[in-house]
């Protein structure tokens, strides 16, 4: 089937683009082709100066989230049956676009570094594992699944406006160890995320849960943190 | 051009390069180098499991392990080093737990642990549970993981830099590498005192394949260009399991957790090929069982593809252990798994060569095992070799945490006792001239013709089954190719995320694999593990119970022989 893929255009380099474009191109693709393969043919066989991120090409490394006809997508993840014979391809929104559908990711990473995203516990025994119990590890298991691609994030209208929010993603990885029952960490990042940049700013949109190519439950998340906040226990 | 200095530079961030990393954060001065943010590196499409001998859910040793390990590679292993890999593997996986990891879990609250192909009880008796898992995303866990503690231990990262050059002074020291930043084009000088290749692997140059896009051999290449050898680059793993024509990889946990292979008559046809393992055989022989039923006119409709068969499981163990596997075929095929057969192919999955090293990650020159100062690897990357000539599933992943921290730890040791060396005058010319060449090219061959004749020739003639005239064919294709290359032309001239002059760079580290993969094919008369000749059926340990090494010399390419270090396990007939 033959598609219009209509694409916002920057780049600093070239005249033509320093001021957002958005250009079109025809391309022929197959109905289960992936958006990334369609981006791939305009830029291995057109015109090789467009440029996205992308590294695995099937929705696990996170690097080629862009809006898609509105909507955060993998582009490795949605297919052009999905998105009719026009489709509109721009960059994520609420961070700085560098060239074409890349983004400045390092706020997004100093976000989520925020929350101090590793194991925080002293207790390591000398000999085997830590034990959990199946339950235990199932109480964080949705929020293990995050792969910073910053869908929800981007798509989170407060993010847009209030650059001090750590946003849904950094939430998310919170979360993950806050309620893992191996860690000792909680009240340190239930301290952060009580602060004027964490959950509060989140007016339960559910943007994020949408967004979220891994199927991540984000806004539940969030209020979980919130209740824990509020009724000061983590359950 | 910006100049750094550090005691170590790490390049690549995935498994290897991390648990490197961690070994030397806080004790000295390091960067991480790397072409993607390090939680997007390949480590993260690893599925099913992290093999290690706990004995958690049934008992089981590191030496079975270690034999398995040693059978399964068609006894190319050395030996010497899948025993550490066996041994090793038991405190790292608990390493990794202690770390966050989150590991399923045992009713009685111990890491959870399952079957895997090749991996059995008393030295092959039956299949056995030794792969720990965190449902089937095993690497996005292990690599969300280091990166955190990476973050915790404060890493200094080069994030998004591509690298274009390793430098050796005169007398082959190494002292640091090129970088070009991929925001802004600019080459960085990172000067120190040792590096470690942690760059993976490279299935692009393959057409089907489960790598990602960024699978490209960068750090192989290079040094490959400079004369330091790689090693077994002819056993190229392919995984029986692909989504049929996307190549995405359904981990082999759909297999040990009770899936079945089968035919278009719906025989489960591995119990006619491997009777006591049956599906779980090792992935080199699955890849051959499922071509032999393609070639006898049992592939699915004819063509060139078998059914992955779940419908028999139970719905929690789908959604609970393999949710994601079970995500792509709906994804990407339509297909639900939990009422339908998956159609897959084997897939270009895991290079078992690359560059030679002891079992301290210090890259090697020759058959004597003669270490170049200053220059390690680990992971993908390099060979060490415990996966000789087929890697059992969940291993790499072992691989890459026990050899990495092993490599860190000799690191640490050889940055205290070692002084920084020159760097060669004007370090960035060579690299300089190589981006100029292409960038000022004004016309000539776009990079997707190139790359994608090589992935056609090396998908026909160089993947599960090979005979000689094939391989000679190849060969000259990819040298016409290479010849291409020369010409190589792109349309983006800028300075800012010039992905197109990276593509083409990543292509010419590509045809220089390609080339290293089959000057081995056809020096080795034999069939062996994942290298199957059609002209050379029989395994051949009077002449080839050796590994090779690929030289390119100023004379042509060479190939030399290196003995196989054999402990425990006289080679056998291999059996299952």
């Amino acid at each position: 089937m033959q598609v219009t893929l209509r694409i916002k255009r920057f780049n600093p380099d070239v005249p033509e683009f320093q001021k957002p474009t958005y250009r079109e191109y025809q391309v022929e693709v197959e109905p289960n082709d992936r958006l990334l393969d369609a981006l791939n043919k305009v830029k291995w066989h057109h015109d090789g100066t467009l440029t996205y991120r992308r590294s695995c090409a099937h929705g696990i490394c996170g690097s080629d989230a862009m809006r898609v006809n509105g909507r955060n997508r993998l582009a490795c993840k949605v297919l052009m049956s999905e998105l009719g014979t026009k489709v509109t391809v721009e960059p994520l929104i609420g961070f700085p676009v560098i060239k074409d559908l890349i983004v400045d990711m390092e706020p997004f990473f100093e976000g989520y570094k925020s929350v101090k995203p590793y194991l925080i516990a002293d207790d390591a025994p000398s000999a085997g594992e830590r034990l959990q119990s199946p339950e235990e590890r199932a109480r964080y298991d949705d929020t293990t699944k995050c792969i910073l691609c910053a869908s929800c994030t981007s798509s989170c209208p407060i993010t847009w406006t209030n650059k001090e929010f750590v946003g849904p993603a950094a939430i998310v990885n919170a979360h993950r160890f806050i309620f893992d029952s191996r860690d000792q960490g909680a009240a340190e990042r239930l301290r952060i995320l009580n602060q004027r940049s964490g959950v509060w700013r989140c007016r339960t949109v559910f943007n994020c849960t949408d967004a979220c190519p891994r199927g991540i439950e984000v806004t539940k998340a969030i209020e979980e943190v919130k209740r824990a906040l509020l009724f000061d226990e983590v359950q | 051009m910006a100049y750094h200095r550090f005691d170590a530079v790490i390049v690549g961030a995935g498994g290897a390069g991390l648990m490197a990393a961690i070994q030397l954060a806080g004790k000295a001065n390091i960067a991480v180098v790397s072409k993607l943010y390090p939680p997007r590196s390949h480590t993260g499409a690893a599925q099913g499991g992290i093999s290690a001998a706990l004995g958690n859910v049934e008992e089981d040793h590191w030496e079975w392990h270690m034999f398995d390990t040693v059978k399964g590679g068609d006894y190319l292993v050395d030996q010497d080093a899948a025993e550490i890999l066996a041994r090793e593997a038991i405190d790292a996986v608990l390493e990794l737990e202690h770390m966050g990891l989150p590991f399923n879990r045992t009713p009685d609250g111990k890491i959870d642990q399952r079957r895997f192909g090749g991996h059995t009880r008393n030295y092959g008796e039956g299949p056995v549970r030794r792969a720990c898992y965190a449902a089937d995303r095993t690497g996005h866990m292990i690599i969300q993981t280091l990166y955190q503690q990476g973050i915790k231990h404060h890493v200094n990262f080069f994030d998004e830099h591509f690298l274009v050059d390793v430098l050796f002074t005169e007398d082959g020291i190494c002292c640091g590498v090129v970088t070009r930043e991929i925001k802004t084009g600019e080459l960085h000088v990172l000067h120190a005192k040792a590096v470690l290749i942690a760059t993976g692997g490279f299935g692009r140059v393959f057409k089907i394949t489960s790598n990602a896009l960024a699978g490209t051999g960068d750090g192989i290449a290079i040094p490959y260009r400079l004369g330091v050898p790689l090693m077994d680059m002819e056993f190229y793993q392919f995984h029986p399991t692909g989504l049929y024509k996307l190549g995405i990889l359904l981990s082999e946990a759909a297999r040990g957790e009770g899936g079945i292979l089968r035919n278009s008559e719906g025989e489960a046809f591995c119990a006619r090929y491997a009777p006591t393992l049956k599906d779980l055989a090792p992935r080199d022989m699955v890849s051959r069982f499922i071509y032999q039923e393609i070639k006898e006119g049992r592939g699915i409709d004819g063509k060139d593809y078998v059914h992955l068969d779940l419908t028999h499981l139970p719905e929690e163990v789908i959604d609970q252990k393999l949710p994601d596997i079970t995500d792509f075929a709906r994804t990407y095929l339509g297909v639900e798994p939990k009422k339908e057969p998956v159609p897959i192919q084997p897939t270009a999955h895991y290079a078992m060569g690359g560059l030679p090293t002891d079992v301290d990650g210090r890259v090697i020159r020759d058959e004597q095992a003669t270490p170049i100062p200053g220059f390690y690897s680990a992971g993908e990357s390099a060979c060490v070799s415990v996966h000789g000539a087929n890697r059992l599933g969940t291993n790499s992943l072992v691989d890459l945490v026990v050899f990495g921290r092993r490599a860190g730890r000799h690191m640490l040791k050889y940055i205290q006792e070692n002084s920084l060396p020159p760097l060669p005058r004007e370090p960035e010319l060579r690299a300089r001239a190589e981006i100029d060449a292409i960038l000022s090219r004004k016309s000539g061959i776009r990079p997707v013709e190139i790359r994608m004749a090589m992935q056609e020739v090396m998908m026909d003639k160089v993947s599960v089954v090979r005979d000689g005239r094939g391989l000679a064919e190849a060969q000259e294709k990819i040298q016409g190719l290479k010849r291409d290359y020369a010409s190589v032309a792109i349309d983006d001239r800028g300075q800012t995320f010039n992905t197109d002059l990276l593509e083409a760079l990543e292509l010419g580290y590509m045809l220089d694999c390609a080339e290293a993969i089959i000057v081995g094919a056809i020096a080795r008369e034999e069939s062996r593990g994942a290298h199957y000749r059609t002209d050379f059926e029989q395994r051949d340990d009077k002449n080839w119970l050796a590994h090779t090494l690929v030289y390119r010399t100023s004379g042509g390419i060479q190939v030399r022989k290196k003995p196989v270090t054999i402990t425990k396990f006289e080679p056998k007939e291999r059996k299952y």
